[in-house]
């Protein structure tokens, strides 16, 4: 009877041995780049807009506040969007003429919103509060980035849940004084630990746990 | 034979199997062949579009002619500026400026004292919306020399003229709410209660630019015991059309 595996068989099942460890290992590692890759997460990803809006423009070079159009960000959920009445505050006098903003008039004369394209999606079995995370220190630019930098907006985080947990863990790393919630050019290093902690201390800031909880986020 | 044969099928078998682990693996990796109902639940999120109404809001007006619980808003002087039973027909004093537009001199429905105490919280607090949604056209002290006016916009009048300095704290109320000349309204941008904060921190303006005169600014704390705060605090949204 002839043998059925012949003398090479030793190397390779030695060979096959090693390799689907490392196998494993580079699949292992690459879904986890993968997984954080702007490719699923949207990151950096500027959206088209129906109107070419700039928020460099607004912010950067017109120093319009956030609130002036996100009015509702400190006390619900969303920040708001701003009815086109809004931009018809300056626009009416502004550029009237330019047809880069008929959509914006013609969303004024028909009655009809503009139609943005969300940026930021949160899956929806999180639970995300604008108000809270403003009324205890998070700024704008912790999560969004400095937006007053952008022409188109993009996604400066990867809204993950790794992300979440990094400041639900240690809050004190990020928060800032409530002056300073709505400043773009704001840094973390703007103030020392200390002066943290105790930010900290005064927002009354929950401990890790509850904010760790699953039920914090998941509801 | 045998044996070869019972070799063949379990090759066949294992190819099947890895084939599978792989797809698997794949489409594990690229998202493929994953559900997203948890991620895009059949409810509306604020500004959500909706198939189902004509268009395509989900956010929804209330009905016309019902009104919120806490939002009866049945305190004239708090709500409009006005006095009680204003007269739409009121005779106004006006004056034609330079530029060929008229001015107007006098305000006979607007209420001339302050609905809510002054205090400094609520001047603090309008400092800080002023600084939002009047500065970008009225400049930092009121002169008319905001951000907007520098890009083009029509420059409004400055707060630091006798006109403006004796109209009465109503009409102030009254713009935001309602616009004036050029000036949108800021109704739907601005509660009630921020707005009298921004009127009370422009009286402040006022005082800064010119301590000498003597404005009419009502301090009094206890004058003002009906003062609807507690219906509709500051930090409350919505409804502020």
């Amino acid at each position: 009877m002839a043998q059925i595996f012949n003398k090479s068989a030793n190397n390779i099942a030695k060979i096959s041995m090693v390799l689907v460890v490392v196998l494993a290992g580079v699949a292992g590692f690459a879904f986890t780049q993968i997984s954080r890759s702007s490719y699923l997460t949207g990151r950096y990803l500027e959206k088209q807009q129906p109107v070419q809006f700039s928020h460099k423009h607004h912010v950067g070079d017109d120093g319009i506040d956030c609130r002036y159009c996100h009015t509702s960000v400190e006390t619900t959920a969303s920040a708001g969007m701003p009815p086109t009445q809004t931009c018809m505050n300056c626009h009416s006098q502004i550029w009237a003429d330019s047809p880069y903003l008929e959509p914006v008039r013609a969303s004024f004369r028909d009655n009809k919103p503009i139609e943005w394209e969300r940026v930021h999606d949160l899956p929806e079995y999180t639970y995300f509060n604008h108000s809270i995370h403003v009324a205890k220190g998070v700024g704008c630019s912790t999560c969004h980035g400095q937006i007053d930098n952008m022409p188109a907006v993009y996604q400066e985080n990867t809204l993950q849940m790794e992300w979440c947990l990094a400041c639900h863990r240690n809050p004190e790393k990020f928060i800032r004084p409530k002056s300073e919630i709505y400043n773009m050019k704001w840094q973390d290093g703007d103030l020392d630990t200390a002066e943290r902690d105790k930010l900290k201390a005064d927002y009354k800031i929950r401990s890790r746990e509850m904010m760790t909880s699953c039920s914090t986020c998941h509801r | 034979m045998y044996l070869n044969n019972l070799l063949l099928t379990n090759r066949s078998m294992i190819r099947r199997l890895g084939f599978t682990m792989c797809f698997t693996a794949f489409a594990v990796l690229t998202g493929c062949g994953v559900r997203f109902d948890m991620q895009d639940q059949p409810r509306y999120k604020a500004y959500k579009k909706s198939e189902f109404f004509a268009d395509k809001r989900a956010s929804r007006d209330a009905p016309e002619g019902t009104i919120a619980r806490g939002q009866l808003r049945d305190n004239k002087a708090f709500y409009t500026g006005k006095i009680d039973n204003p007269n739409p027909n009121a005779e106004v004093a006006a004056t034609t400026n330079a530029a060929g537009n008229t001015i107007v001199t006098s305000f006979p429905n607007a209420i001339d004292e302050f609905p809510i105490p002054v205090t400094k919280e609520l001047v603090d607090r309008g400092q800080e919306r002023y600084n939002i949604y009047c500065i970008v056209c009225h400049g930092p002290v009121g002169k008319g020399d905001g951000m907007i006016v520098r890009r083009g916009f029509s420059a409004p009048p400055t707060y630091h003229d006798d006109r403006l300095r004796n109209a009465p704290v109503g009409h102030f109320f009254d713009v935001i709410s309602n616009g004036w000349g050029k000036m949108n309204s800021y109704g739907a941008q601005i509660q009630p209660a921020d707005r009298w904060a921004i009127v009370a921190y422009i009286r402040a303006l006022q005082v800064s630019q010119n301590p000498e005169t003597n404005l009419k600014m009502n301090n009094s704390t206890e004058a003002n015991t009906t003062a609807p705060k507690a219906a509709e605090p500051a930090n409350t949204h919505g409804g502020g059309k």
